[in-house]
């Protein structure tokens, strides 16, 4: 092979001085990527980097202003998605776009039907779906109907939905968010295997562990701006992650020793219904937090941790126990009434729970505390002080948006959101904090702030409650651990005395503390 | 000059009320041109100078044109504003006509009846109009928050429920036989004409219209300014977020049910307190209570808006009385007012082609300038 075929052959994609503006911001700013026949390329950069413009600049959604596109060498105009499926480039969006109440095979042939005299047949097309399914070790049914199926399998009826459509260059939207470990470590796999038999594959993530169990180049934006591009194995995450952040980040937490003081919170016996499945999904959860420290409850995704928390605040009834915040029995009170007297509740799903996506910044950011003397009087809300309250934790909680406390939190940045509710949580001075994967789909840099904020609150003699799903943040930050499994405490940990391994086990139900 | 047009485009292109305005001015220009056509298929001849006609409105025939436009434009403003408050707490309320239905009932009732109430007569049944029309608004909204009944269900049979049950009731209690109509409620419970006849003589302009201004000054003020309003919107836009805020979504949902039938019910007792109009033993829903509804979205849901756009609708059917010189038939004169109405109430769909045109003009302009540029 010759040097010359080498450079133009090599390349199936090949995005140069890319800029594309909206109204008042450059999200993408003469950026430059290279693709691989064959590589996996991961597109890294914080949220609002310019990654999913820049991806559907590729896809056709949105047209650059300036810049080139070539594909397989040819300079090309891609003016619709329709277009970019044509060159063989397929997509797998974050939010999956199937059609819940139809089965597997009839998403995967949407819009690419073989039809006989004026009738559908699936003969070919269930063929041709088994044959790639085999190959790719895509295990899915494709009688099943979408809303049956697990996230995870939905995500391979995407991948499907692509290869179907004979796509050879495919991208990944931050394809893990949405998964569990295990469906992780499958995916991966599957990538490889894609990459191996020729596919060629951008993978858009903030999560630097995936980049280096899954890619061979990486590609580092940084507001808008095309920082790097780096070989993976020659690169390490402290180096990635300083590339997309623009300074040094500390992976390891620095914390100090835990000084726990009295008890915040304390159940007897809690456990919590659940009328879909008609059992307990909590049972009997006893636990005693206290001043100045982090207890961690640890568990795999849809062990009753979410249910813990909607029982301790009051979003479900419990069917048995009884907590008691500061010595007080708070058990028949109301969700107001629990917050008032000391709780506060950062949210597992924070559009859902945490905040109104149509209201604006300061309107978020009195969610709690609205009707309390400080915001109203006589009913009627007091604007200036609620300008004021939202100035002062934008500034101190570095919420950044595009317009400040008018801000329309929908066009937010889930960084920023996230933080919002972070700010007005701690910001009520409550004794008990209760995070529920407060760092869920944040980049190192929002991780890293939250972490630290958490900290400063225990450090500031608060009880921490947190639940998470990451190992790496039940290490660095927890004092103490519990670890939940099918809604019972299987076992409990000081922090540091515990691997994270032998955590996995008791996580995965294969260990359980003896039941004496 | 060029600057200035870009400049103006992009300040609208960013700002959501100023795309939402234009595309409402769009939606009536293109109301009133769709009417155009239609009256130059009915009548070529008249088509002109009735179009002229249309816009004049308000103003054909002076102050008397000009009190009726306010006459006419009381009841929709209320019924506008009791489907845009629904609308703004997450609540569509297609049971305006029903809910006023119900409330005219019981301010003719009473209109009629309790005589012995002197100069606070008109007061009471007003009163007992707004009672009836929440009362009407009311379970709706106890069906959705603690039944999970959608309301747009529930308010829908309530119309039948209550048009049924009123002609009933006006056949039992207030039936007066010898003009197949409903009683006249007594001279002390017609609206005061305060000092509106002085203004626009001979028009049948009345209190009312003080009532619709005051009615859009309260649900301003309730929506925009209060905790209560904040909770209602809460409750609207996200339930689980008012639920997770402490707030009690359910009862919020009662509440703005309520006050949406109540005003809806005061547009009925507005409706028909007055001489020469009165209700019927018929089956039919009242069409007041789904013009309400183009005019809530004419209006953006705005109570301002609601109350620019009731009054437009005053003027067209003003407009439309006096379309008669020209030989168009009645008929056509509805068709004519309701295109424009129900074209108006496209705008929501407007806006996206506003949005469109508006990012198209300037990313067109962008292109230039940057040919320019490398020129």
């Amino acid at each position: 092979m010759t040097n010359k075929e080498k450079n133009s052959d090599n390349y199936v994609i090949e995005m140069e001085h890319i800029t594309k503006e909206f109204p008042g911001i450059k999200a993408n700013d003469d950026i430059t990527l290279r693709l691989k026949k064959g590589e996996i390329h991961a597109l890294l950069g914080e949220n609002g980097a310019g990654k999913s413009t820049l991806m559907s600049v590729l896809f056709g959604l949105y047209q650059a202003e300036k810049g080139q596109i070539k594909v397989r060498g040819e300079v090309t105009r891609i003016n619709n998605p329709n277009d970019a499926t044509r060159l063989g480039i397929g997509m797998v969006h974050q939010h999956f776009k199937l059609v819940e109440p139809f089965t597997v095979m009839e998403n995967i042939i949407l819009g690419y039907e073989d039809v006989e005299n004026g009738l559908l047949t699936y003969d070919k097309a269930y063929e041709k779906i088994m044959d790639l399914s085999n190959q790719y070790n895509l295990k899915v049914d494709p009688h099943a109907k979408i809303e049956d199926i697990s996230v995870g399998q939905q995500q391979r009826v995407e991948i499907l939905k692509m290869l179907y459509r004979d796509a050879d260059i495919l991208i990944f939207d931050e394809p893990t968010a949405v998964l569990t470990p295990q469906e992780i470590e499958e995916l991966i796999k599957i990538m490889k295997s894609l990459a191996k038999e020729g596919k060629s594959i951008i993978l858009i993530t903030h999560k630097l562990e995936e980049i280096h169990a899954s890619s061979d180049r990486c590609t580092i934006l940084r507001r808008g701006q095309h920082i790097d591009t780096v070989d993976v194995k020659s690169t390490t995450s402290e180096e990635l992650a300083e590339k997309m952040v623009g300074r040094k980040v500390s992976f390891g937490v620095d914390k100090k020793k835990a000084k726990p003081g009295e008890t915040v919170l304390k159940t007897e016996n809690l456990s919590v219904y659940n009328p879909l499945t008609d059992q307990d999904v909590v049972r009997d959860i006893s636990l005693d937090i206290k001043r100045g420290e982090i207890f961690c409850v640890a568990g795999i995704e849809g062990n009753g941790q979410s249910q813990l928390v909607y029982g301790l605040t009051g979003l479900s009834p419990l069917s048995k126990g009884r907590i008691y915040l500061n010595g007080e029995d708070v058990t028949d009170k109301s969700i107001r009434a629990r917050s008032q007297a000391g709780m506060s509740h950062i949210p597992e799903d924070r559009q859902k729970h945490g905040l109104i996506l149509e209201f604006t910044l300061e309107n978020n950011l009195i969610l709690q505390s609205y009707q309390s003397d400080t915001f109203s009087r006589h009913g009627f809300l007091k604007f200036d002080a609620i300008r004021e309250h939202a100035e002062e934790l934008i500034d101190t909680y570095d919420i950044r948006s595009s317009q400040g406390p008018v801000s329309v939190v929908r066009s937010m940045s889930g960084g920023n959101q996230q933080k919002a509710i972070v700010g007005r949580e701690i910001d009520r001075g409550n004794d008990l904090i209760i995070a529920v994967q407060p760092t869920r789909g944040l980049d190192v840099g929002a991780i890293e702030y939250i972490h630290k904020q958490l900290i400063a609150e225990r450090d500031a003699g608060k009880a921490v409650l947190l639940i998470s799903l990451e190992l790496d943040e039940v290490m660095n930050l927890s004092d103490r651990i519990m670890v939940m499994y099918e809604g019972e405490n299987v076992g409990e940990f000081e922090g540091g005395n515990v691997t994270e391994n032998e955590l996995g086990l008791y996580m995965s139900g294969a260990k359980r503390r003896d039941q004496s | 000059m060029k600057d200035l047009y870009q400049n103006t485009l992009k300040k609208i292109a960013n700002s959501s009320n100023g795309i939402k305005t234009i595309s409402s001015i769009t939606a009536i220009v293109a109301g009133l041109l769709v009417g155009l056509i239609i009256m130059l298929i009915a009548n070529p001849a008249g088509a002109f100078p009735g179009f002229l006609t249309i816009l004049a409105g308000g103003f054909n025939s002076g102050l008397r044109s000009m009190g009726d436009t306010l006459y006419y434009g009381v009841p929709i403003i209320l019924t506008g504003l009791s489907v845009a408050f629904a609308f703004r707490t997450g609540l569509f309320n297609i049971g305006a006509t029903g809910q006023l239905t119900v409330g005219a009932f019981a301010a003719v009732y009473i209109g009629y009846n309790w005589t012995f109430l002197g100069p606070v007569h008109w007061i009471v049944a007003l009163i007992g109009g707004m009672l009836a029309g929440a009362v009407w608004g009311a379970i709706p909204g106890l069906l959705k928050a603690y039944r999970n009944v959608h309301e747009v269900v529930a308010t829908i049979m309530l119309n039948y429920i209550g048009m049924y049950l009123v002609r009933l009731l006006i056949l039992t209690f207030i039936y007066n036989s010898d003009s197949n109509e409903a009683h006249s409620p007594a001279p002390s419970a017609r609206l005061p004409e305060l000092f509106l006849d002085d203004i626009f003589p001979r028009s049948s302009a009345n209190i009312g219209i003080f009532i619709a201004i005051l009615a859009v000054i309260v649900i301003h003020i309730i929506l925009n300014k209060t905790t209560f309003g904040y909770e209602l919107k809460s409750v609207g836009f996200n339930r689980s977020a008012a639920k997770y805020a402490g707030m009690n979504e359910k009862r919020n949902i009662v509440f703005s049910m309520t006050i949406a039938g109540s005003l809806a019910g005061l547009a009925g007792a507005v409706l028909f307190l007055v001489a020469g109009k009165n209700m019927e033993p018929v089956n039919v829903l009242l069409q007041e209570g789904f013009t309400g509804i183009a005019i809530a979205l004419l209006g953006l849901s705005a109570p301002i808006g609601v109350f620019l756009a009731g009054i437009f609708y005053g003027s067209l059917q003003q407009g439309g009385y006096y379309l008669q010189t020209f030989d168009f038939e009645p008929q056509i004169i509805d068709i004519i007012i309701s295109v424009i109405i129900y074209f108006a109430a496209l705008s929501l769909f407007m806006q996206r082609f506003v949005a469109d045109f508006i990012s198209r003009q300037i990313n067109k302009d962008v292109e230039i300038a940057e040919g320019n540029d490398s020129a």
